[in-house]
């Protein structure tokens, strides 16, 4: 379609259109692309991470082993069906708006996408707890396993260091995208309530909703990779 | 011409595709394929760990992002960054993989 220069939206377009664009699709197509550039450079700063991963666990990879042996698996999984089922209630929330669904269903959904993310972080604080319990919190200094966490000993304790320093960042990283988001999530929720939202505009619902997925995906490749290193073998632990 | 809607029905087998792909990761991680079928096979623990992730990863992207819907720009920029990210990987391990080879040339 040719662009059609004016300074002003012709009479009778949309409140929500603004002036620079032609029309709605136009201003929801720039919207989702300035997003996905947004989420692009997600990809570079959790990749540099990612490779950080690989080039370690290629290193030492008895001592990463070791290391997810002490990560409980079965929070890990659990927190990872709250991020699932928190992203299907994102995506209906983003529907709900589309169909042009009452402001108690937006809320409803968004509500609802809250909860779990508050769900996720509070197992997470569990898990955090119990690793500083277990003297398995990186820092110098700190890191003393004890209790019942026994490593193999012809494993350097260091190497083994290097995987809970790998967990807390990619771990904590994703936590603090966990609460920007829920951070987010309220404004979204109370303009919900407002009737802001209609099928003509609901962009914020919308590109709220990527940022959601983008941050369920990285926990998608986190859970395997940290949390299940070979769960039933070198049966040390539990 | 107004934005694709994805049905709930979709999302909701898309929902039940991605707890599948978990229940598979939790149970394919309880088998050591290296004590099961040799030493070498050992690396099919994260070839099959990285392809359920992957798959779980698409259909995240592909449904509930609406990327399957986007526009040909959209899907080019969620390309490239993924297709860096590959670059990234494959040039440095490409690195540190051959670094102990240097001392097999002669000088």
């Amino acid at each position: 379609m040719p662009a059609q220069p004016h300074t002003e939206a012709p009479h009778g377009a949309h409140a929500a259109l603004a002036h620079h664009f032609d029309n709605l699709e136009q201003q929801r197509e720039a919207g989702a692309l300035g997003m996905w550039v947004f989420l692009v450079q997600e990809v570079m700063f959790f990749g540099a991470l990612f490779l950080a991963y690989i080039i370690y666990r290629t290193k030492f990879p008895e001592a990463f082993a070791a290391g997810s042996n002490h990560l409980n698996w079965k929070l890990g999984a659990f927190n990872t069906v709250v991020l699932i089922c928190s992203s299907l209630t994102m995506a209906l929330a983003v529907w709900a708006a589309q169909v042009g669904r009452t402001r108690r269903t937006q809320v409803l959904f968004l509500g609802l996408t809250g909860l779990l993310g508050l769900t996720f972080l509070g197992v997470k604080a569990v898990e955090y707890t119990t690793k500083y319990h277990d003297g398995l919190i990186p820092f110098s200094g700190l890191f003393s396993p004890r209790g019942e966490v026994h490593f193999p000993a012809d494993i350097p304790l260091p190497n083994i260091q290097m995987f809970y320093w790998i967990y807390f960042a990619m771990t904590g990283l994703h936590a603090l995208h966990m609460i920007i988001g829920i951070a987010i999530l309220l404004p979204i929720m109370w303009r919900a309530w407002r009737n802001a939202y209609s099928p003509e505009y609901h962009a914020p619902i919308e590109l709220f909703g990527l940022y959601w997925h983008f941050v369920d995906i990285v926990w998608i490749f986190l859970f395997p990779l940290l949390y299940l290193l070979g769960a039933n073998f070198h049966a040390t632990a539990h | 011409m107004s934005e694709h809607i994805v049905s709930r029905k979709l999302y909701f087998m898309v929902f039940g595709g991605l707890m599948i792909g978990t229940l598979l990761t939790v149970l394919a991680a309880q088998v050591d394929f290296g004590a099961v079928l040799g030493p070498n096979f050992r690396v099919l623990n994260d070839v099959v760990a990285l392809t359920i992730a992957v798959s779980k990863a698409l259909l995240v992207i592909l449904f509930f992002m609406h990327v399957r819907y986007s526009s040909r720009l959209v899907m080019l920029v969620v390309v490239a960054g993924f297709f860096w990210f590959g670059i990234m990987v494959v040039l440095t391990m490409s690195d540190y993989m051959s670094r102990g080879m240097i001392g097999q040339f002669p000088k």
